[in-house]
């Protein structure tokens, strides 16, 4: 069958779109807002003032950011071999031990450049690991992925308030938590950065993990689409029998891919755990594993998607949190509502506008929107 | 000359810029059978799909039986008497013949009363008609050619007066296609009005009475049958002359380079698809089997092609053997000189989403020479894409395009020039035309004899008679996972026909 729909500009699919479906978004959590008795108007005042308004609030805006990048960079890079990776919650988690183990030892004895290499070696060792026995299962016994990444984060859960109830525990302590770590494992803010560009910057935590977390991306964007690996990817999730037919072995190619994938995700727990907790605590991750799925989704499983998404996102719990402060009648959940909005019209519904905006780009610039020959598929 | 029992008037359908049919005036008589042929793309589905209520025209009118209609779904078009009978067909695969019959016209909510009824009316069908057909037999168990007749039998049903026929011998064997005709010829002596879409010119022939050509969304002609002539249609069709039959000298066969012996492969339930199947393939010659589709072709390809395990049997290349039981790899192959085209572009041979250059690299895209260590060598890639493009005259001539926005040639052409420029010795290649406009067809067998007149192996799998007879040294042919014949390159339709269908070679001489 012919495909219906001239096809857009690079722009207009990855900017436009996007755009008027978190426009969309907005309005629709604006009528909930309305709902509750608040003004629309004020909430998104709030919101954008809480996130953007002050150098705090940015700073806590990209420290936020900082985690759903690695989050989202780990769901990106199994969905382009055409796996769902539900595990990122839990394989940061778990990489928080890597993080942890890391600056446990060597805190007292290296400098944090040292230590913090051992930390993301750690970290990402073990997210990788902890995405390794799904991957396992998939590849040769089909087990499906995203039902045992799910089980893996209720064992990671659970592994990790054993950990911390026992083993991690420091004796004359009651708090689930490590120790806390000393000055070798502390990494350095980034606040001076935004203060040094004239904004006031009070104790925040956004820290050096962010560069690190751009750098991830930058990598991630070579490995996809500059690499044999990538290449290699690509081809076994957009198709698996292509992938046979090519000599790419499946089995390699899925546990290789979740490997990245979960180190990506282990990697998260560096922002946290060692940028600003300085010790390991329970329920860290706070959701952003989850979070990664609709910043993945909402940036196209690409690099330069995934920063911006994530920083909308860092701007959504940072402002959120905002608004929750400042309006009675909107509480946290409220909130969890106006993201799963944005995750329903940037992700699910991501091509309901897609058609009209086509058909407007036809008629509007019919030289600019590149033609899509009917001859794909037989009479 | 009859009244028109279809009309179209100026219709026109565009989607975004693309003009799938431009000002199309066409006109039906009643009780004729009328063809339409034209290459893919060429907007033949898109009007039939009008017709049929799929999409609406952007203008343009329809009658039937000289009255205006407006056909805005296809329960208007099946109240307008029309009914469709697609190439893939919809059928509930384990429900009754009777089930599927009146599965969307069951009547009341209790199919007590509704079912006798039926009953009755297919009854009636089948006598008038020649379409028996038992009314209890479970759709699954049935040949492809009843499931055909069901699919026929569910229109009549539904009052269909006019019959669209979209492919219909596609999957038929010849005597299928035979009995068919005979079937159509009975509905056009009922009165009743038969559409044939089909591009194959040889069926044109011996049915209709009218034929109408597209091209390139516009109706170019209609001939009365008697009048025209199979050149005439394929030119009509192209915009040019073509060769129909491609020129090719005697083979001059060399030594075995591919060697089967008792092959047997099941697929993924158990089926023996492929039973105990031997042959030769030798240097300079092109070896094609022929059969219906599912007869065990494509598990056959497979599993020389490395990609489905066999189950027993030998595959011996240049005298070494290819592990085909176990996981062969196919980079190994590949390695080894084997290149393979296969039957599914869209799925196996390509990744539509990827831009040409990436596609012409699949399954070699481990050596050296597109590589910098891990990284991919993104200028070797595109200089190779550009020079391959250039020599198999793909187009359009950009190696940056996505794939899919590719024409079924043009990406059966880049699949072919990866796997022919690699310079191997044995070529195994699987439906090189299926999809592909008749001026590729021409361009495509032309390089498949170069590469035997290069000294090559070729192994070609096709469903298309007329191609294996006019490619192949030696013609194998296929049924039920048997090799069932042998014949040279001059034998008859009728012949190979009967081996198709399955009738022993005995049987076959009384």
């Amino acid at each position: 069958m012919s495909t219906p729909y001239a096809k857009l500009p690079a722009w207009a699919d990855y900017g436009l779109i996007p755009l008027i479906n978190l426009v969309v978004a907005f309005l629709v959590a604006g009528l909930v807002v309305l709902l509750v008795g608040e003004s629309p108007i004020r909430a998104a005042g709030l919101l954008i003032d809480g996130a953007f308004g002050s150098g705090s609030g940015i700073a806590y805006t990209l420290y936020y950011a900082t985690s759903f990048i690695f989050t989202g960079l780990a769901v990106a890079v199994a969905f382009h071999c055409g796996l769902f990776n539900i595990g990122g919650e839990g394989q940061a988690y778990v990489g928080g031990l890597g993080v942890a183990l890391a600056c446990l030892a060597f805190d007292g004895i290296f400098p944090w450049y040292l230590t913090f290499l051992f930390a993301i070696l750690g970290s990402a060792a073990i997210g990788a690991a902890w995405a390794f026995l799904p991957a396992y299962f998939q590849a040769k016994r089909g087990s499906h992925i995203v039902i045992t990444t799910i089980m893996f984060n209720f064992i990671a859960a659970s592994l990790m308030v054993y950990l911390l109830v026992g083993p991690l525990k420091p004796p004359t302590s009651m708090a689930p938590q490590t120790r806390t770590f000393l000055d070798g494992a502390h990494l350095p803010k980034l606040g001076w950065v935004l203060e040094a560009m004239g904004m006031t910057v009070r104790a925040t935590p956004l820290n050096i993990t962010f560069i690190l977390a751009l750098v991830a991306s930058v990598a991630v964007w070579v490995l996809i689409w500059r690499t044999r690996l990538g290449y290699e990817i690509r081809t076994q999730g957009f198709s698996p029998r292509a992938a046979r037919y090519a000599g790419i072995g499946e089995a390699r190619i899925i546990v290789i891919t979740m490997l990245i994938s979960g180190a990506l995700a282990g990697m998260m727990a560096l922002n946290p755990v060692m940028g600003d907790q300085h010790r390991l605590q329970l329920d860290f991750v706070t959701g952003a594993g989850f979070v990664g799925i609709a910043v993945a989704l909402m940036g196209r499983s690409h690099p330069a998607g995934i920063v911006p998404a994530a920083i909308l996102f860092g701007m959504l719990y940072q402002g959120g949190a905002e608004i929750a402060f400042e309006m009675p009648h909107i509480s946290r959940d409220m909130i969890v509502i106006i993201q799963g909005l944005v995750i329903l019209f940037a992700g699910a519904l991501e091509h309901m506008f897609r058609p009209a905006i086509q058909a407007a780009f036809a008629s509007i610039s019919p030289r600019r929107a590149g033609l899509e020959p009917a001859k794909s598929g037989s009479v | 000359m009859a009244e028109a029992a279809i009309e179209l008037i100026g219709i026109d359908k565009s989607f975004g810029l693309v003009r799938a049919n431009r000002n199309i005036h066409l006109e039906v008589p009643r009780g004729t059978i009328h063809g339409i042929i034209g290459e893919n793309g060429a907007g033949k589905s898109t009007l039939m799909s009008i017709l049929y209520g799929f999409y609406q025209a952007d203008s343009g009118e329809i009658r039937i039986n000289g009255q205006p209609v407006k056909i805005d779904t296809p329960n208007d078009a099946i109240a307008a008497g029309i009914g469709m009978v697609h190439q893939h067909f919809m059928l509930v695969q384990n429900f009754t013949v009777l089930e599927n019959v009146m599965l969307g016209a069951e009547g009341a909510p209790l199919l007590y009363g509704s079912i006798s009824d039926a009953r009755a009316e297919l009854k009636r069908l089948e006598k008038d008609y020649g379409l028996e057909v038992d009314p209890d037999a479970v759709i699954e168990e049935l040949a492809v050619g009843f499931q055909q007749r069901v699919e026929i039998l569910k229109a009549l049903y539904r009052g269909a007066d006019i019959l669209i026929l979209d492919e219909p011998t596609g999957v038929l064997t010849p005597s299928e296609a035979d009995h068919l005709f005979r079937i159509l010829e009975q509905l056009k002596d009922e009165g009743k009005t038969v559409i044939l879409i089909t591009h194959k010119l040889r069926e044109i022939m011996a049915i209709t009475d009218n034929v109408s050509v597209m091209r390139q969304g516009e109706m170019v002609a209609t001939r009365k049958t008697s009048e025209t002539s199979v050149e005439e249609l394929a030119e009509l069709m192209v915009g040019r002359r073509v060769l129909l039959r491609v020129e090719k000298d005697e083979a001059d066969p060399g030594d075995v380079k591919l060697s089967v012996r008792n092959l047997t492969v099941k697929d993924s339930r158990g089926v023996t698809m492929v039973d105990d199947v031997s042959f030769d393939v030798r240097a300079g010659e092109i070896v094609g089997i022929a059969g219906v589709a599912g007869n065990g072709q494509s598990e056959l390809l497979e599993a020389i092609a490395g990609i489905r395990a066999a189950v027993s049997g030998d595959v011996i290349m240049d005298g070494k053997p290819i592990d085909v039981t176990g996981a062969a790899d196919p980079s190994d192959l590949r390695e080894r000189g084997l290149a393979h085209v296969p039957e599914d572009r869209h799925y196996t041979g390509l990744v539509l989403p990827f831009e040409e250059n990436e596609n012409s690299i699949l399954g070699y895209h481990y050596h050296a020479r597109y590589l910098n260590g891990p990284f991919l060598n993104l200028d070797a890639i595109r200089d190779d894409a550009k020079d391959k493009i250039e020599k198999f005259d793909i187009r359009p001539a950009d190696c940056r395009l996505r794939t899919a926005n590719f024409s079924g040639g043009n990406q059966q052409k880049i699949v072919l020039a990866r796997e022919m420029e690699q310079d191997p010795g044995v070529l195994i290649v699987g439906q090189p035309t299926r999809g592909v406009d008749v001026g590729a067809i021409e361009f495509i067998h032309k390089r498949l004899i170069e590469m035997r007149d290069k000294g090559k192996a070729v192994l070609l799998v096709s469903v298309e008679l007329d191609e294996i007879r006019s490619l192949s040294d030696r013609i194998l042919v296929m049924f039920d996972g048997r090799i069932v014949g042998e014949r040279d390159g001059e034998a008859t339709e009728g012949e190979l026909g009967l081996l198709m269908a399955g009738v022993e070679q005995r049987e076959a001489a009384e």
